[in-house]
């Protein structure tokens, strides 16, 4: 573990007991978040990257467990803390921020009050000075009119001052790091680029380094310098944001961007992924991509699929795909179109 | 607005198959109770006068922020409200109050959540032969088979029919909606954020399915969606809506590239892009929240959040019209603000007298003549070079 990584997640498995049989949501995600970075995990729904990011932070519903891995916050392995000494992390260390802040936020109780709480917890401040430090938040994350806004309650603010509240209290504690599950993706375009423009900027001045889960591929490219792409409870490509997105070397992530209709570039029609998201409880052989892909070939439904270092990448790119020269041809042939 | 309905439908060209003017829609909100005491109902005007003509076969978009009143526009259209001023017109005749049967058929619509718009106790088998017969579509000896024909129109098997919506993935729910939609033979299809609800592989299906079936069929197609991105895909006109107005209407590359009005500009602005970097914390592209309809501010609409708003526009409603052609444009002067004007170069290559797409792309604001440049909004211009770089 290197000075220079804040979180660093090992082997990571989660299973879910379900009618259906145990669902492996997350099987064997490993990566390393440096320490002021910013990863995005992106994959369609039933992926496991929510999972992923509850399993961090301990928040698992009641009938998932960790069973195996790691998950070193600073060194320190969560997974084998007990819950009263994961809470005691949980605001200085690390931090939340949910897709629907009106479910994360106590309906009754005060804006300035939840903002404060954190501080007086666990920073030991007096209630003045926690309710004068939570001012100043609000004033960091641009809520007009502090002051009165501090008595008022999370139902008379809007979706986007909500989350501006939401990032408030995430930020109280001094956290090394934030976790995001999708904290836009309930807001209109307009309030998304406001809070994504003070997320980033806000990290960035105090150093806290980000994991953002979302589906939307566009926004990890604002946000994020790393990303990586689940599918089916793995990894499947990692690497820098551009370099992936704009020169994917594994046939989901091509998929994903050949789907998405883009802003900049609007193509003849639309390259859907055909078929649908494997089963966890019984997931295809060898690569859980092999029944979707347009390159199959024999060995992808026989052999494991880990995350290999791509030969030649920069900036730690890999790929869980054994043909991924095929993925790069398509890329080139897909470029060589007028 | 009236005024400016005379003049726009005077220059679009073919009579259009669907037209508002002036269409308004609002709902009583608070107690009746103390409306009586008050002596008025408190009424919050989600459609506000309203203008818009769809041509036969057209693919038209209605987007804009939550609460910008789209959905109570195309519920409207659809005759599924009722609007409180205005008319409808459909294919040259006056749509009445209460729609008849045979005309609630010409115009369908899709919703946004396909696990909530299907009846979950009813066959697609069932719901389909319930249509049918209602309508009278098709001799009672036809309907089987013409319930799986419209199925494989919407890409499913005859073995479907006997499924119920659980049976199916998302998607697939979708494509059931569709088909219901299509089962009555409708001119116009409204699809309300068909594919909003759905996962990003997935969408792309139904986006390819609609503009295949607005080929196969030729039908006309309005598609309310906040995702630009979609917009520009499938549509050949866009109409932005802000808090109960349509503020600008283009043809979809024109809006793209050259948007007159500001809110427009800073909605292109606000797109998240997959080529760029990342944001660097400066200003976004809209500030503050939009304003409650129940309080639309005076004047013009957007002048709350509107980067080069001046003293005219808390004075003057501004109309939907082409800048320069109904001299509803200006200049802003010297005190304009910011780097926001500023693009060299395009201004006069646009808006200019008799332009023959001049009339085609109208906005409602007093400045919109000065408003043009190029569509990539403020400080995101110079990126824009890398996109051919795409995958």
């Amino acid at each position: 573990m290197s000075a220079e990584t804040i979180l660093e997640v090992r082997d990571l498995h989660v299973r879910i007991a379900s009618r259906r049989g145990i669902v492996r949501a997350v099987d064997g995600v490993s990566f390393d978040v440096p320490r002021g970075g910013a990863l995005g995990l992106v994959g369609e729904s039933g992926s496991g990257k929510s999972m992923t990011l509850r399993a961090i932070l301990g928040v698992l519903p009641a009938e998932a467990r960790v069973t195996s891995g790691q998950v070193l916050l600073d060194g320190v392995d969560l997974v084998q803390l007990r819950g009263s000494d994961v809470n005691r992390l949980r605001g200085p260390k690390m931090a939340m921020i949910f897709q629907e802040p009106m479910s994360a936020l106590n309906p009754v109780m005060r804006v300035g009050q939840q903002i404060a709480e954190g501080p007086q917890v666990h920073l030991g401040l007096s209630r003045a000075r926690a309710a004068e430090r939570a001012l100043d938040l609000m004033r960091r994350v641009g809520i007009p009119d502090p002051e009165r806004r501090f008595r008022a309650y999370p139902h008379e603010f809007s979706g986007g001052m909500r989350q501006r509240v939401m990032i408030a209290i995430a930020l109280s504690c001094d956290p090394e790091i934030i976790l995001c599950d999708e904290p836009t993706t309930a807001l209109d375009v307009t309030i998304q680029d406001q809070i994504l423009r003070l997320l980033t900027r806000l990290c960035h001045e105090s150093g806290v380094s980000l994991v953002f889960v979302t589906h939307d591929l566009p926004v990890v490219a604002q946000v994020c310098r790393d990303i990586a792409v689940m599918y089916g409870g793995q990894l499947v490509e990692t690497g820098e944001v551009r370099e992936v997105l704009l020169d994917p070397r594994h046939p989901y992530t091509l998929g994903l961007v050949r789907s998405a209709p883009d802003f900049e570039y609007v193509r003849e029609s639309l390259v859907p992924i055909p078929g649908s998201p494997p089963s966890l409880v019984s997931p295809p052989s060898g690569c859980r991509f092999h029944p979707r892909c347009a390159f199959v070939e024999d060995d992808c439904r026989t052999s494991e699929t880990p995350l290999r270092p791509l030969p030649g990448g920069s900036g730690g790119r890999s790929t869980a795909c054994l043909h991924y020269e095929r993925t790069l041809e398509a890329v080139e042939a897909d470029r060589a179109r007028p | 607005m009236t005024a400016a309905a005379n003049d726009t439908t005077a220059v679009v060209p073919a009579e259009p198959l669907l037209s508002a003017r002036d269409v308004s829609v609002s709902f009583p909100v608070g107690s009746r109770v103390a409306a009586r005491f008050r002596g008025e109902e408190r009424l919050l005007r989600a459609v506000d006068g309203v203008d818009l003509q769809m041509r036969r076969g057209e693919a038209l978009a209605l987007v804009g922020e939550s609460g910008s009143g789209k959905s109570t526009l195309a519920l409207a259209l659809a005759g599924l409200l009722r609007t409180d001023g205005g008319e409808i017109r459909f294919d040259g005749r006056v749509l009445p109050a209460s729609r008849s049967r045979a005309d609630r058929r010409r115009i369908q619509m899709v919703f946004q959540d396909p696990y909530s718009s299907l009846n979950p106790r009813m066959t697609v088998g069932g719901m389909l032969r319930e249509l049918l017969r209602v309508h009278h579509v098709v001799p009672a000896n036809r309907v089987a088979e013409f319930s799986a024909e419209l199925l494989a129109l919407v890409g499913l098997g005859e073995a479907d029919l006997s499924a119920y919506p659980r049976q199916f993935s998302g998607g697939q729910r979708q494509r059931v909606a569709i088909a219901r939609a299509l089962a009555l033979r409708p001119d116009v299809l409204v699809a309300d954020e068909p594919v909003s609800a759905l996962d990003v592989s997935v969408q792309a299906t139904i986006l390819n399915l609609l503009s295949n079936l607005r080929n196969d069929l030729g039908l006309t197609l309005l598609l309310i969606s906040h995702n630009l991105a979609v917009v520009r895909h499938l549509c050949d006109r866009v109409a932005v809506m802000y808090l109960g107005r349509i503020v600008e209407v283009a043809p979809t590359e024109e809006i793209f590239s050259t948007p007159r009005h500001p809110y427009t500009r800073g909605l292109l602005a606000a797109i998240p892009r997959m080529t760029e970097g990342a944001v660097d914390g400066s200003a976004p592209a809209i500030a503050g929240d939009p304003p409650s309809p129940l309080r639309i501010p005076a004047g013009c609409r957007f002048r709350t959040r509107c980067p080069i708003a001046q003293p005219r526009c808390e004075q003057e409603d501004p109309v939907l019209a082409a800048p320069g052609l109904h001299g509803s444009a200006d200049s802003p002067g010297s005190s304009g603000s910011s780097g926001f004007l500023s693009s060299p170069g395009s201004v006069g290559s646009f808006g200019s007298f008799g332009s023959p797409d001049g009339a085609e792309h109208l906005a409602a604001c007093h400045f919109a003549f000065s408003v043009v440049g190029d569509g990539a909004g403020p400080g995101r211009s110079e990126k824009r070079s890398e996109n051919e770089h795409n995958a």
